[in-house]
């Protein structure tokens, strides 16, 4: 009665017996989303406008809190609740709160905040949660400084601190998606690398249309890009500083294609396939020296690589069985054990942030499906089905799943959806124009 | 109709390539070419009675393209070339020996049934079968070089067999670019 709490079908926690212990509060507090088996239903919450005293910063008060809300009930594990239905209203950030007025609204969670800006022209945005039903704050109250344009990001770090408090989790609020914009009919579709905030504001152009653009990745910090470009007529992989727009080829080997390079965690080693002879390998660069060795040497075509957060381990797509399925091998190459067993063709496997599982792409019967597993293949759980879904990419808490879905017919388009690795919440991520090979970033610092 | 992949201008061939697309276009635009490209090409080689460049001259690439035939077919997740195939692909060593000037790109293609990155894997294999069988029929291969597009480029843009079968492809595109 006093508590609630909502349970969540996830294969994570499920599975959670050999993973990292998520990051959990030093003291939770007794409001909380157990994201486990057993779906309840969404946590009703309220967040009114954070106040302001001045009419600049109570726009901003009022565009923080609609953001905040967009975020958590953008998960589907938790509800707002309309403005209409308060009983009290938030005037002061410092008064003390009325809990009976929001218990009577049954909002188990209270989200209130303060926004100013101060002698420096700097936002400062202050927060407090509230568990209402114990009559309590959870955690501590917290303020963020940063520029007025930042104001986004603010509401982003917010809603991540309220979702880490309720769910014992870390968020993936404050993050980035780079992606292939894509414009035109599917025979002349021209393609741009485009990078956005995660829920698709704030898009800006990496690259421009004049060449074709294939599967950006992150670095580990989020400052670089790696992709594939036909900018010199073949695939060649190069590196993309975000800061100042600036990219470089990679030096691969005269002679061959090169594309799908993968950071390892450490940003200096590079995992790509080279194509030569007709015959497609993979290889790892260390692109400070411009070093690179071959990791397979199979007559089938190795690609798609993946390391293990750690770094120790390459998970990849070879068709050395005769369709493609999935390995795991040292990330220095060596022996490869096959994962995938189930009827059809594996492809695009994406190590965990957590390390627990691979999201892949599966393709049966004619669909394809994005879908993942443990790392010993066991538990494969499909979480969508259409004509082409493709390319999964991890939300940085490893709960999300982003992907590209491509429709049927001469007028196909591709876009990006986003589902929950339970396969609940499967939606749609705008992003203006079509979409595809979305890449999702660590959270920002 | 029929021909609207070979006068389609593609912005990522060479300025060559594009120029002979262009001209592919204009000679599609004429309803006499149907009837006379073949017979013509061949009884008038050498004759004169043809203008250059054209797709009756039998040095031209739009000849290349329309007469030898630039492409071959290919199965589902194969790079095997069929008879059909050979036979289009002897056509095309002997057209490239007897015109040393030209060089050639193999682009290797595959339909949208697969993922990206494996589809750029299978576009390799597919260019490069096409590129080991014109060596082996005595083409210098200093003269070639592949490419592959996966299943970025394709010609035909309906999601059914009728289509996939036309994209799973490997096209020869000449021109006098160096491409080594």
């Amino acid at each position: 009665m006093m508590r609630q709490f909502l349970t969540l079908l996830t294969a994570a926690t499920l599975l959670a017996a050999s993973v990292t212990t998520p990051v959990v509060a030093q003291s939770p507090g007794p409001l909380r989303i157990e994201i486990d088996e057993g779906v309840i239903e969404p946590l009703p919450y309220a967040v009114p406008d954070f106040v302001a005293d001045t009419d600049a910063a109570a726009e901003l008060g009022r565009n923080i809190s609609r953001v905040i809300a967009a975020d958590l009930s953008g998960t589907g594990l938790f509800r707002e609740l309309p403005k209409d239905a308060f009983i009290s209203q938030i005037t002061s950030f410092a008064s003390p709160v009325q809990y009976a007025d929001w218990k009577a609204i049954n909002a188990q969670a209270l989200i209130t905040g303060a926004v100013s800006v101060d002698g420096n022209g700097r936002l400062v945005v202050q927060f407090r949660v509230y568990d209402v039903f114990a009559g309590q704050e959870l955690g501590q109250g917290l303020q963020l400084t940063g520029t007025q344009d930042g104001w986004r990001r603010m509401a982003h770090k917010v809603a991540d601190q309220v979702y880490s408090r309720i769910t014992g989790e870390g968020g993936y609020f404050d993050s980035r998606v780079v992606f292939v914009a894509e414009t035109g009919p599917k025979d002349q579709r021209a393609k741009r690398l485009a990078i956005m905030d995660y829920d698709g504001a704030n898009v800006k152009y990496l690259t421009d249309s004049s060449s074709i653009v294939l599967a950006p990745r992150f670095s580990p910090k989020g400052d670089r890009i790696l992709y594939t470009s036909y900018e010199t007529g073949e695939p060649r992989i190069y590196e993309l500083n975000i800061g100042s727009v600036t990219r470089r080829v990679l030096p691969t080997q005269a002679g061959t294609m090169s594309f799908a390079p993968r950071f390892g965690p450490d940003g200096q080693t590079v995992v790509y396939s080279q194509a030569q002879g007709g015959n497609t390998d993979l290889f790892s660069m260390n692109i400070a020296t411009g070093a690179s060795n071959r990791l397979t040497s199979a007559p089938s075509i190795e690609t798609a690589p993946s390391f293990s957060p750690d770094g120790s381990q390459i998970v990849f797509e070879s068709d050395r069985s005769g369709s493609p399925q999935l390995y795991v091998m040292p990330s220095g190459g060596g022996e490869a054990r096959r994962i995938s067993f189930g009827q059809g063709r594996y492809g695009t496997p994406v190590w965990s942030p957590r390390g627990d599982l691979v999201a892949f792409t599966k393709q049966s019967k004619g669909r394809f499906h994005i879908g993942v597993m443990r790392l010993d293949g066991s538990e494969e759980r499909l979480l969508t089905a259409s004509f082409l879904d493709e390319g999964p990419t991890w939300s940085p808490n490893g709960r999300v799943i982003m992907f590209t879905r491509e429709t049927q017919g001469a007028s196909g388009k591709a876009s990006l959806y986003s589902v929950d690795i339970s396969g609940r919440n499967l939606k749609p991520v705008q992003t203006g124009t079509g979409a595809s090979d979305p890449a999702w970033s660590p959270l920002q610092q | 109709m029929k021909h609207k992949e070979r006068g389609k201008p593609m912005t990522y061939l060479s300025k060559t390539v594009i120029l002979c697309a262009g001209l592919a276009l204009a000679a599609c635009s004429n309803p006499d070419r149907l009837g006379g490209a073949g017979g013509a090409g061949a009884g008038g080689a050498g004759s004169g009675a043809y203008a250059p460049g054209s797709a009756q001259d039998p040095k031209s690439p739009l000849y290349f393209q329309q007469t030898v035939g630039d492409r071959v077919l290919f199965l589902v997740d194969q790079s095997n070339l069929s008879p059909e195939a050979q036979t289009t692909l002897d056509g095309q060593a002997q057209w490239l020996m007897a015109n040393p000037e030209f060089n050639a790109v193999i682009e290797g293609h595959a339909d949208e049934q697969g993922t990206r990155e494996y589809n750029v894997g299978l576009g390799a294999r597919r260019s490069n079968a096409v590129q080991e069988y014109l060596v082996s029929r005595g083409v210098a291969p200093n003269r070639l070089k592949v490419v592959s597009y996966g299943k970025e480029r394709p010609i035909e843009i309906c999601s059914e067999e009728a289509c996939y079968a036309k994209n799973r492809r490997a096209v020869t595109v000449v021109s006098v670019t160096p491409v080594s």
